[in-house]
């Protein structure tokens, strides 16, 4: 698609904020999450998971627990499939451990009965004897020499020689001649940074509820970003054919990458494979975050060489990210992004996949890039003030444009980096004065965005109204959007468009809502399936008035003649030809079915003030407005809740949310008290601008904004945190008491 | 697990006094229930407190005192204007304790006797000198609230005796308190340090001073010290310095999750300042 094939104007829903047509559901309580199904006869599951960081299972006596009151189903490992190999392999170890516990929270049984309590209490009657093997945490600590090793063997062949067993994959991408570049610097700083392992903090609980017979046939009904996905790893993982199994999407709370895999689904149905009965599981906040998919930690080295007039020579990065007890961290996103706004003649950038005995990282908006924008973005900012160069005007300066070749390979088509810059620094914040202990930070931050598989269907009825089908979970509003793009397309009204998500029986395979991808692509292919649908309705018209099917135009919701040559004929409205479509060829309906590869990189710039206790170490953040790329805005309203959102859980991962693991090994904050989030009072009131620059190959324009919003932040709020504080912040979280202790150290106090 | 809901104090600290294994008073529920749906302590016996004559009141006694009834909550106190007017420390320190929903349970004893070093009321309590009145086998006296808790967790409460109500002092003139605590977020969170400072004025000079410091300590800290720093000044640069010493000086506090030692010793002494200006101001207003 070239950019002439994109509308970019004349839109009447496209572009207006309608209210979502689940609101409704969602502020009554008639929205069903996951843990709001129930079934005749169904079971509780509990899980027993191990309190070990690392530990040899030696044997698990369930006999006390089969004896207990209520209990219809116990399974371990031996319970599952045996034959799996690669990515399947992985999530069952992590479903389900086999002969090892690899982290603190790793399941290792699990027992249906008949309530939540009795499955509770006789989870606590397996007895299970460990080994106790020693552990590792620290991503530094797991690739350094003498590092128990937490699985031989795990590493493919990206890993050069000489490497700690637990760097398990390896990266390196980048062109030109680094030391080169530096050697043409004016200035050249490097420095080292680490992040902490953080969690998505979805309000909802996984939850499911799981039913497999006898006959092999299954249902399983959860909260998840992907269904299709669900379908394909639970057959698997169960040893059965993938259509035997039905899955259904529950309303969702909050996903953020999250809820892109599975951990207790598997479970419910080996449960009820057993018991004959419907099991449902719901998991705890504990369980959440001690056994579902946190973020990757991180140790970064990052060195950049600037010339005096603010170009930047070379750049080069090195990124450990430690994924858990699997091969996982997504450390090329980390390596690919880290560069990408800026248009770089010498640049390299490395990455390690380090295991250790934590849970397997799950996706959380934009996997590794803001990691990655941290480090970098911090060392720019660093660069500007020792050569006293204005941030934006640096920025601009490097930025990478429409030709620029992207540090990690390809060549950028249009994309609106430089106009999120410009229209950063044409806003009223950049130049509002700052308070004494304030500090003001900008960062610059990218993400890909995704295609892949999309199936979409739109069957119009007999009065004239569209019902969408689409397979992608609405995580973020897109029901919306999907109804105003079909609007625009169909004439009709927002209001006359139903969007339901089908399960896994009622469409084509569907990718995960994941990439950004779904106002794009189920986007894409909703304006393709309501083209087909108007061709066939423009063919009934035609047929009615004895006329090509080529010579009728589709206006507001009409067909009607193309010209006076087509003939003369008033125009036919759509309920007039979906009154009479039974006796006309029968039900008319659109569909569109591809993986579109056209998804447009994203590319935000964000601006932050900051101010700093002096005496306590403790950040306020005063004021933060967040200027990203859209592409198109279909719902303007929710574009913006995808960037304030961003910038939300951006604030909580760089000022308070960690991992903290004991000496033990294990978890220490494993409830909202102590893993803190930002609370309402937290947060100042996020000011957003949409910029609009059409990707072409989306037919609005349309470009994913659910991650990028994530990737500046850090950056921002540390640039701005380093300012008010006096000294350059490293390592996130920025807590009070490593802010206080900083700023001690650099007074030589 | 044995619920129970008695009609008066006998009958309760009788309960409690028969009861066998883990036995919990139910007054707002907002660490029992919590406690319980986390596997940390699950009751064999629950008195529920609730349905005692007058727990739910406040009182002002005769000679200008307060009692606070031991099911009274958060937001009750909150909403009570003379109450709030007298003790404004202890009103608000209560007030910080958790979100709307909290407060519409949450009690001052509850938070004394869960015995948590962070218990954000308790170290108010202690700057104003409140007192407890028990009832149980040994009969009905009065205990300082400075010697409810004796560890992380646990209350010099014997078997078989409980809380009948929170006992504040008449407010004398010129008098004043305060509380503060550090968290990292602006609410909903556990207090890193807590302070708790009241005192009396005349003219201009602080008579009487009492400074509390929380989670700081395994149990809270009466800082006589820091008193006797303030006490005789006008609150100037120089006894708010030797404050902060001295309430740093006092601190023995552990590294966890929530804040490192270094922290939480500094942060006290910033506290304590805080703290202690809030408190002048009030009781200059008062005097005036
Ligand atoms: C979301 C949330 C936020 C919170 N935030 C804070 C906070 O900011 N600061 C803070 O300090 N706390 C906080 N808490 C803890 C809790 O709310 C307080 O400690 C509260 O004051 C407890 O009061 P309660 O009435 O609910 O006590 P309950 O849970 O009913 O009882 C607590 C303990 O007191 C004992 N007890 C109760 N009554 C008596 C009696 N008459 N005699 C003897 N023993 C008795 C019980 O046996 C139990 O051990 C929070 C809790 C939650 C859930």
């Amino acid at each position: 698609m070239s950019l002439d094939d994109v509308k970019t104007s004349g839109f009447k829903y496209v572009g207006t904020s309608p209210d979502r047509p689940d609101g409704v559901d969602k502020v009554t309580g008639r929205a069903k999450f996951g843990a709001d199904a129930y079934a005749a006869g169904m079971l509780h599951g509990a899980i027993v998971r191990s309190p070990h960081a690392h530990a040899r299972i030696i044997s698990i006596d369930t006999t006390k627990a089969a004896a207990a009151e209520g209990v219809k189903a116990i399974v371990t490992r031996a319970d599952f499939h045996t034959d799996l190999s690669g990515e399947n392999w992985n999530i069952m170890e992590n479903v389900m451990a086999g002969d090892t516990a690899l982290y603190d929270g790793h399941a290792v049984a699990a027992i249906a009965a008949t309530s939540v309590l009795a499955a509770r209490d006789a989870a606590k009657l397996v007895e299970v004897t460990y080994e106790i093997l020693p552990h590792v945490t620290d991503v530094d600590e797991a690739m350094a020499q003498g590092a128990p090793i937490i699985r031989a063997g795990a590493a493919d062949n990206s890993v050069p020689d000489g490497l700690h067993p637990n760097v398990v994959r390896y990266h390196e991408s980048g062109h030109g001649d680094v030391d080169a570049g530096f050697a043409e610097a004016d200035l050249v700083i490097e420095d080292h940074f680490r992040t902490e392992a953080t969690h998505q903090g979805y309000i909802e609980p996984h939850a499911c509820l799981g039913t497999l017979g006898g006959d092999g046939k299954g249902e399983m009904w959860c909260t998840t970003q992907g269904h299709w996905n669900v379908q394909k790893i639970c057959s698997a993982l169960l040893g059965m054919e993938t259509s035997q199994l039905r899955v259904t999407a529950s309303e969702i709370g909050g996903g953020f990458g999250g809820k892109t895999t599975v951990f207790i689904e598997p479970v419910a149905l080996a449960l009820s494979r057993i018991a004959n009965r419907p099991v449902k599981i719901v998991m705890s906040r504990s369980e959440v975050f001690r056994a579902s998919g946190p973020t990757s930690s991180t140790s970064m080295d990052v060195k950049i060489g600037m010339k005096k007039d603010g170009t930047i020579t070379a750049a080069k990065g090195v990124f450990r990210l430690q994924g858990g007890a699997f091969p996982s961290a997504p450390m090329e996103f980390t390596a690919m992004c880290a560069f990408a706004p800026y248009n770089l003649s010498n640049v390299k950038q490395i990455g390690y996949d380090v295991m250790a005995n934590r849970p397997k990282q799950a996706a959380y908006r934009a996997p590794g890039s803001p990691m990655a924008a941290f480090a970098v973005e911090s060392v720019i900012d660093e660069l500007c003030k020792e050569l006293g160069l204005d941030p934006i005007d640096t920025r601009l300066k490097n930025a990478s444009h429409e030709g620029t070749k992207a540090s990690y390979g390809p060549t950028f088509q249009r994309i609106g980096l430089v106009e999120t810059l410009e229209a950063a620094k044409a806003h009223p914040h950049y130049s509002a004065p700052l308070k004494p202990g304030q500090g003001r930070g900008i960062s610059c931050g990218f993400w890909f965005n995704f295609g892949g598989e999309t199936s979409v269907s739109l069957a119009l009825s007999m009065d004239g109204s569209a019902q969408i089908v689409v397979g992608t979970p609405d995580i973020g509003g897109s029901r919306a959007s999907m109804a105003l793009m079909a609007a625009e397309e169909l004439g009709i009204p927002y209001e006359n468009i139903r969007c339901t998500i089908a399960d896994t029986a009622s469409l084509g395979y569907n990718e995960v809502s994941h990439g950004s991808r779904v106002t794009y692509a189920s986007g894409l292919a909703t304006i393709k399936a309501a083209r087909d649908a108007v061709k066939k309705l423009c063919g009934r018209a035609a047929a009615k008035w004895g006329i090509d099917p080529e010579a009728v135009d589709w206006v507001d919701g009409c067909a009607v003649p193309s010209g006076p040559n087509a003939g003369d004929f008033d125009p036919m409205p759509i309920a007039e030809i979906c009154k009479r479509m039974g006796s006309t060829g029968g039900p008319i309906v659109g569909h569109f079915e591809a993986s579109p590869e056209g998804a447009g990189v994203s590319f935000a710039t964000h601006i932050v003030d900051a101010e700093v206790d002096p005496e306590t170490g403790k950040t306020s953040i005063v004021r933060y407005t967040v200027v990203q790329d859209a592409g198109k805005a279909i719902h303007p309203a929710y574009v913006e809740g995808q960037y304030q959102g961003g910038a939300a859980q951006g604030i909580g991962w760089a000022l308070n949310e960690e991992y903290i693991y004991g000496k033990d090994g294990r978890l220490q904050n494993d409830v909202f008290l102590d893993y803190r989030i930002p609370v309402a009072s937290d947060l100042p009131m996020i000011d957003t601008v949409i910029v609009e620059v059409p990707n072409p190959g989306h037919p609005y324009g349309v470009r994913g904004v659910g991650e990028t919003s994530i990737v500046p932040p850090m950056a921002a709020i540390a640039n701005a945190v380093s300012q008010a504080a006096g000294v350059r912040m490293t390592e996130l979280p920025m807590s009070p008491p490593r802010v206080l202790k900083a700023m001690d150290d650099a007074k030589g106090g | 697990m044995h619920y129970h809901t008695p009609a008066s104090f006998d009958e309760a600290a009788a309960l409690a006094a028969s009861a066998t294994g883990i036995t919990r008073f139910l007054a707002g529920g907002t660490d029992v229930l919590v406690q319980l749906r986390a596997d940390i302590v699950t009751p064999d016996t629950l008195i529920d407190i609730k349905h005692i004559a007058g727990v739910h009141d406040i009182i002002q006694m005769p000679n200008g005192g307060w009692q606070i009834g031991i099911a009274v909550t958060g937001a009750e106190m909150t909403e009570h204007p003379a109450l709030a007017a007298a003790w404004p420390g202890v009103v608000e320190a209560m007030d910080l304790v958790g979100s709307t929903q909290i407060q519409g349970r949450a009690t001052l004893t509850g938070n004394l006797c869960n015995g948590s070093p962070a218990a954000d009321s308790v170290p108010a309590m202690v700057a104003a000198d409140a007192s407890v009145s028990v009832c149980g086998p040994k009969g009905a006296h009065k205990v300082a609230v400075l010697d409810i808790p004796t560890a992380p967790g646990r209350t010099s409460l014997a078997k078989g005796e409980m809380v009948t109500a929170i006992n504040l002092p008449a407010r004398e003139p010129g008098g004043g308190d305060a509380y503060l605590r550090f968290i990292p977020r602006t609410e909903m969170d556990i207090a890193v340090v807590g302070c708790g400072v009241n005192l009396r004025v005349d003219g201009g000079k602080i008579t009487h001073a009492r400074v509390s410091l929380g989670a700081v300590a395994p149990t809270v800290l009466l800082v006589g010290e820091a008193a006797d720093a303030i006490i005789g000044s006008t609150l100037d640069d120089a006894a708010l310095d030797r404050l902060a010493a001295a309430a740093s000086a006092a601190c023995n506090p552990i590294d966890d999750k929530r804040g490192t030692i270094e922290f939480r010793i500094h942060v006290a002494g910033v506290l304590a300042r805080r703290t202690a200006k809030i408190a002048y101001d009030r009781a200059i207003a008062a005097g005036e």
